[in-house]
């Protein structure tokens, strides 16, 4: 009995995972392209939250939450084109502060438009309530997460590995100045890049406003989560970071299990023991401008 | 050399010399004239959504007592900021008594917040109005002079929802799994939670103890569906009640959800469909009394939403610091003390008149045991609780339902 237990906490974990993940793998590509530690990752997560709650009141829950990351993403353009671009090749403290100031800038914003007080919404009427799968109990809520997860994270690896884009992209990281000599500019690519990471930190806004607060500050609270995945799996890995926001999800719920009291320690505890085994991350490849 | 032309010279003068008689006076005698009041109240973190009602509350209370022309004939200057954490509200309070000069200070949800500023308030002798914390310790064993507590402690949220659970049946030989918020305040709530618990015959089978920055609850929420119980207990606090009622909703178990803290911003928060159960509250905007009605459409005129009850509570209490000063003709700190030891009684917009009781300067006032509406009896989003009978009952006196002295000792130093 205690064995299904902690097995229903890891396939919780794992679903709870690929929330993560949406977050994260925009954050790690927009990293291995740009260079780029985009502290601002956050505040489009919140953007896509509250964009998807407002858009509910008027088309309905499917079409807020396709509706809202492609607003975001959108919104991207500008953030690449206007901010992101200018600090490519400067000191990486520059990228930090402004990212750092953008988000604070939006936490503010969304205050001033919204107001302090959370926004609320709920679940579709289909979704509520949970299932048995055998023994194990899910939400079926969460199963639809689990679902587009599952759909973004096939579409973002086809792009990556089986289209010229994704070449360029994969090259770009690897070796940029190589990329330059062969005549591509990448410019366009890292504003594709941009669109992609924040449009999918837009849908897992969207997806979890139903189920978590959605207040101002909501983007800071999920940018740490979503960090540590980025250093534990590695940067420039895609299954890197897969596996390691999954891990996240797993390792939080079997803490909950035995000492829930160390249950959000945890994650900071895997990165640290993570991080003395393998510097560069679970999966990380050694990449000479990060060296 | 700069040219500068004579008549150019005197016009700049002019305008300098125009602009020192009309603007300077006039804002220096302003700023001697002014009673400064601080503000705490957490606007960040997972108080801060609440926090911000507080702060529109007591915006509203300092704008209408300046209109009515002050206290004492000077105009309230309200210093309100963002108390953000315990050692940071602790700091900011200094500040406001030490060079911004503040005569008095109110505010504060977080118990833990609400504790430093109490040892900022004694170490400076000034009254220090505790608004929105409610830790029984704050009563108790960490109680002083200085301090006075507006809000219900955790003992009588405890009480007002215990009577409604008993008079339901479902307490006595009922398993019960607890969640509490990991800080002074769920501490706090938990032991007067077992109290009741024991004195009624519920077995508490789970007990979890969750911290303040938890969003997702779901591996908490597996615990409770294999513990088997037959109610679900929330002691959390802030923004934890939020999401803990939203993902109960979500998992749709069929144990029941009750709680023996709640503020009208979590549940609004929640939204429609996501509550149930039975919950406690100090007050909410669909009280029929006249004053409450008065403060509501005051409130919805200003800020077009209806004040939550930490927006009620800031404004009562700026209120009758506003009273206080005004009768005693003075903000000596004694005197302010004097006259609410007194036990003085405060209209705060509810049946019953209020006092702060002498020995633990809890304010003593009723409570309300709320259920949920059903969703197509909602007026609109924000019309979402049925409230229960007040407690005590009618005839009842109102301390009955508040810790005693030997329940809850506190010993002030003088």
């Amino acid at each position: 009995m205690q064995f299904s237990f902690l097995l229903e906490q890891v396939v919780n974990g794992l679903v709870l995972g690929g929330y993560y993940l949406l977050i994260a793998l925009g954050l790690s590509l927009i990293f291995s392209v740009g260079g780029i530690v985009n502290l601002a990752h956050g505040a489009f997560y919140a953007l896509g939250a509250y964009a998807s709650v407002e858009l509910t009141q008027y088309l309905g829950f499917g079409p807020a939450v396709v509706l809202s990351p492609v607003a975001v993403a959108l919104l991207g353009i500008l953030f690449e084109r206007f901010i992101l671009r200018r600090f490519y090749t400067a000191d990486p403290i520059l990228s930090l502060l402004v990212t750092f100031g953008l988000a604070l800038v939006t936490e503010q914003a969304i205050r001033i438009v919204w107001g302090a007080a959370p926004l609320s919404a709920a679940i579709p009427p289909a979704f509520r309530g949970s299932i048995f799968v055998g023994d194990f109990l899910f939400s079926r809520y969460r199963l639809l997460i689990l679902g587009v997860v599952a759909a973004v994270l096939l579409g973002v690896w086809l792009l990556l590995h089986k289209t010229s884009f994704g070449r360029v992209v994969r090259a770009g990281i690897q070796r940029p100045d190589m990329v330059a000599a062969l005549g591509i500019r990448l410019q366009p690519y890292m504003t594709a890049i941009v669109m992609l990471g924040v449009g999918m930190a837009a849908l897992g806004g969207a997806f979890f406003a139903p189920i978590s607060i959605v207040h101002p500050a909501m983007g800071a609270e999920i940018i740490t989560v979503a960090f540590v995945v980025v250093v534990i799996g590695g940067l420039g890995s895609f299954w890197g970071v897969v596996i390691a926001a999954l891990l996240v999800g797993v390792v939080r719920g079997i803490t909950i299990h035995f000492a829930p009291a160390a249950g959000e320690a945890s994650i900071y505890v895997l990165m640290f023991l993570v991080l003395m085994v393998r510097p560069r991350g679970l999966l990380g490849e050694r990449i000479e401008k990060f060296e | 050399m700069i040219r500068y032309s004579r008549r150019k010279f005197l016009h700049d003068s002019a305008i300098i010399a125009g602009l020192s008689t009309i603007g300077c006076p006039s804002i220096v005698r302003a700023q001697s004239d002014k009673l400064k009041i601080g503000h705490l109240t957490p606007l960040t973190g997972f108080l801060g959504a609440i926090g911000g009602y507080a702060q529109l509350g007591v915006k509203l209370a300092a704008e209408e007592i300046n209109a009515a022309g002050g206290v004492m004939g000077r105009q309230i200057d309200l210093i309100s900021e963002d108390s953000v954490n315990p050692a940071t509200a602790s700091t900011k309070a200094q500040r406001m008594f030490e060079q911004d000069g503040a005569a008095v200070l109110l505010g504060e949800i977080s118990s833990a917040s609400s504790l430093t500023i109490m040892q900022v308030a004694e170490r400076n002798k000034k009254v220090f109005f505790s608004t929105g914390a409610r830790s029984d310790a704050l009563r108790g064993k960490s109680c002083n002079r200085y301090s006075f507590h507006c809000d219900i402690p955790n003992t009588v949220m405890v009480n007002a929802v215990g009577t409604a659970l008993l008079a339901k049946g479902m307490v006595k030989g009922k398993k019960f799994v607890t969640l509490t918020a990991d800080y002074i305040f769920g501490h706090d709530l938990l032991k007067a939670a077992k109290l009741f618990f024991d004195a009624n015959g519920a077995n508490l089978i789970g007990d979890e103890m969750i911290a303040t920055d938890v969003t997702d609850f779901s591996p908490y929420l597996l615990k409770i569906r294999q513990a088997k119980p037959d109610v679900v207990c929330c002691n959390l606090a802030g923004n934890q009640v939020t999401n803990l009622v939203k993902q109960y909703a979500e998992f749709g178990f069929p144990y029941p959800l009750v709680g023996f803290n709640l503020n009208t911003g979590d549940a609004w928060a929640a939204g429609e469909g996501n509550l149930s159960g039975i919950w406690p509250t100090v007050w909410y905007h669909t009280l029929a009394n006249a004053g409450s009605k008065a403060f509501v459409a005051a409130f919805e005129k200003k800020y077009n939403k209806p004040p939550e009850n930490h927006a009620w509570i800031e404004y009562v209490s700026l209120k009758m610091l506003a009273q206080a000063i005004n009768e005693t003709k003075s903000t000596d700190t004694e005197k302010l003390i004097g006259y609410f030891e007194k036990q003085t009684e405060f209209d705060i917009l509810k049946d019953r008149k209020a006092y702060f009781r002498a020995w633990d300067h809890q304010l003593v006032q009723e409570a309300y045991p709320f259920t949920v509406k059903a969703k197509g009896d909602m007026k609109d989003k924000w019309d979402m609780l049925v409230l229960g009978d007040a407690v005590p009952a009618a005839g009842a006196p109102l301390e009955s339902i508040y810790p005693t002295k030997a329940q809850n000792p506190c010993e002030m130093k003088v």
